[in-house]
C-alpha cells in the first residue's frame, strides 16, 4: 500500500494516515552519520558516490550526529572506538537507527578469536536494526541493507506494536 | 652504497668501547647487535655520518623471546620470569640505497632501551605501538602513550606471550 493509492485523480490532495506520512517522510531522506571506520568506508563512500548514487534514496552523510537519522556502523569496531561509537549513537536524535555493514560489526569478523583490541560485534554497545554481511559488503549488499531498513520503517506504528516486515 | 662488512668495519673503527656483535650470516638477514644502553649514541652516528647516511627507519619493531622460566602465577596460568625481548631497527639510506637492520635485547621483566625518536621522528609512533603491545620503555620519548589499545586499558600488554585478556573492558564483553 502505498501513499499515492489514494490519490483523487483530478485535485493535488492526498488522503493518507498520519502514520504512514510521517513514516514515508522518514524513510524517504535518511540521513547518516558522516562516519567510517575501515574498508568498508571506502564501499560506503563507493555508494554514496555517483555510479550507487545513495543520494536517490534520499542518504546524504551528515557532518554532526545531531541531525541524522542513521548511523552505519562500516568497519572495524575496537574498543577504543567502541565507546566513541556509543557515544555518537546517543547523540542522535530519536527516532535513530544503526545499519552494521560488514563482518567485523556484525561480530568481529577475522579478529573473532585472536583480536584482543576488537569487539565482537558493535551489538554489544548500540542495538542494530539491520546487518549487512560481507567482508567488505560490495555497494549492491549496502543498497540492498538500507532498502530493508525502509521497509522496516514504512511498517513502523506508534498504536500498534505489531510491525511485520511483510 | 655500502655492503654489510665495510658498515661493520666503519662501526668497529669508530667505537673501540662498545662491544658489537655482528651476525652477517643470520638466517634472513644479516644484522648487528647493539648494547641497549648505546643505541642512540650508535644510530646517531649511523645517520649523520657522510659514508653511512641513514636518513630513514623503516621500521622498528619489537619480539616477546618468551625464554625465561615458566611459573605458575596464583590463578594457575602460566606466566614468564626473566628472560629477553628483542627490538629491530630497520634502516635504509635513500641516498646510497643500503640497508641495515639492528637489533637490541633488552631485559624481559623490565624492558627499557633509549628512544631514537630526536633521531628519526617517524620512531615517535613506532615506540609507542612497541610500548602497547610490548610494555617496552623508551627512555626520553617525549609522548610515551598507548596507541591501539584504549588509554585506560589496565590488563597489559596484548603481544608478550603469557598475556591474558580479560572478561569485561568498561561493561562491553571482549572475547567472543
Amino acid at each position: 500500500m502505498g501513499l499515492l493509492d489514494k490519490e483523487f485523480s483530478d485535485n493535488n490532495i492526498l488522503i493518507t494516515t498520519t502514520e504512514n506520512l510521517f513514516n514515508w517522510a522518514r524513510l524517504s531522506s535518511l540521513w547518516q552519520v558522516g562516519f567510517g571506520l575501515a574498508c568498508c568506508a571506502i564501499e560506503m563512500m563507493a555508494t554514496s558516490a555517483s555510479h550507487y548514487d545513495f543520494d536517490r534514496f534520499g542518504v546524504i552523510p551528515r557532518p554532526s550526529p545531531r541531525q541524522s537519522d542513521v548511523i552505519i556502523v562500516s568497519g572495524t569496531v575496537t574498543l577504543k572506538m567502541a565507546l566513541r561509537v556509543k557515544r555518537l549513537y546517543e547523540q542522535m536524535p530519536d527516532p535513530k537507527y544503526v545499519i552494521s555493514m560488514g563482518s567485523c560489526s556484525n561480530c568481529g569478523g577475522p579478529y573473532w578469536e585472536h583480536g584482543y583490541h576488537v569487539l565482537k560485534g558493535v551489538d554489544r554497545v548500540i542495538p542494530v536494526d539491520v546487518y549487512v554481511p560481507g567482508c567488505p559488503p560490495r555497494p549492491e549488499a549496502l543498497l540492498e541493507g538500507l532498502l530493508k531498513l525502509q521497509e522496516k520503517i514504512r511498517y513502523e506504528s506508534i498504536t500498534k506494536k505489531n510491525n511485520e516486515i511483510v | 652504497m655500502k655492503s654489510f662488512e665495510e658498515i661493520s668495519e666503519l662501526l668497529k673503527n669508530n667505537f673501540s668501547d662498545i662491544q658489537f656483535e655482528f651476525h652477517p650470516e643470520a638466517k634472513f638477514e644479516p644484522y648487528i647487535l647493539v648494547p641497549a644502553n648505546k643505541i642512540d649514541t650508535v644510530c646517531l652516528f649511523l645517520r649523520d655520518n657522510n659514508d653511512l647516511y641513514f636518513d630513514s627507519l623503516i621500521n622498528l619493531s619489537a619480539v616477546d623471546d618468551f625464554n625465561g622460566n615458566k611459573i605458575k602465577d596464583p590463578q594457575g596460568n602460566e606466566i614468564m620470569q626473566g628472560g629477553t625481548m628483542s627490538i629491530y631497527y630497520h634502516l635504509e639510506s635513500i641516498k646510497f640505497r643500503h640497508k641495515l637492520l639492528v637489533k637490541v635485547i633488552v631485559d624481559r621483566d623490565n624492558p627499557s632501551v633509549n628512544s631514537v625518536t630526536s633521531i628519526w621522528n617517524c620512531a615517535n609512533w613506532h615506540e609507542r605501538e612497541a610500548f602497547d603491545l610490548f610494555g617496552i620503555n623508551f627512555n626520553n620519548h617525549p609522548d610515551l602513550r598507548r596507541i591501539l589499545m584504549p588509554y585506560d586499558w589496565e590488563f597489559g600488554h596484548p603481544l608478550k606471550k603469557d598475556y591474558q585478556n580479560p572478561e569485561f573492558y568498561q561493561g562491553m564483553r571482549v572475547p567472543y
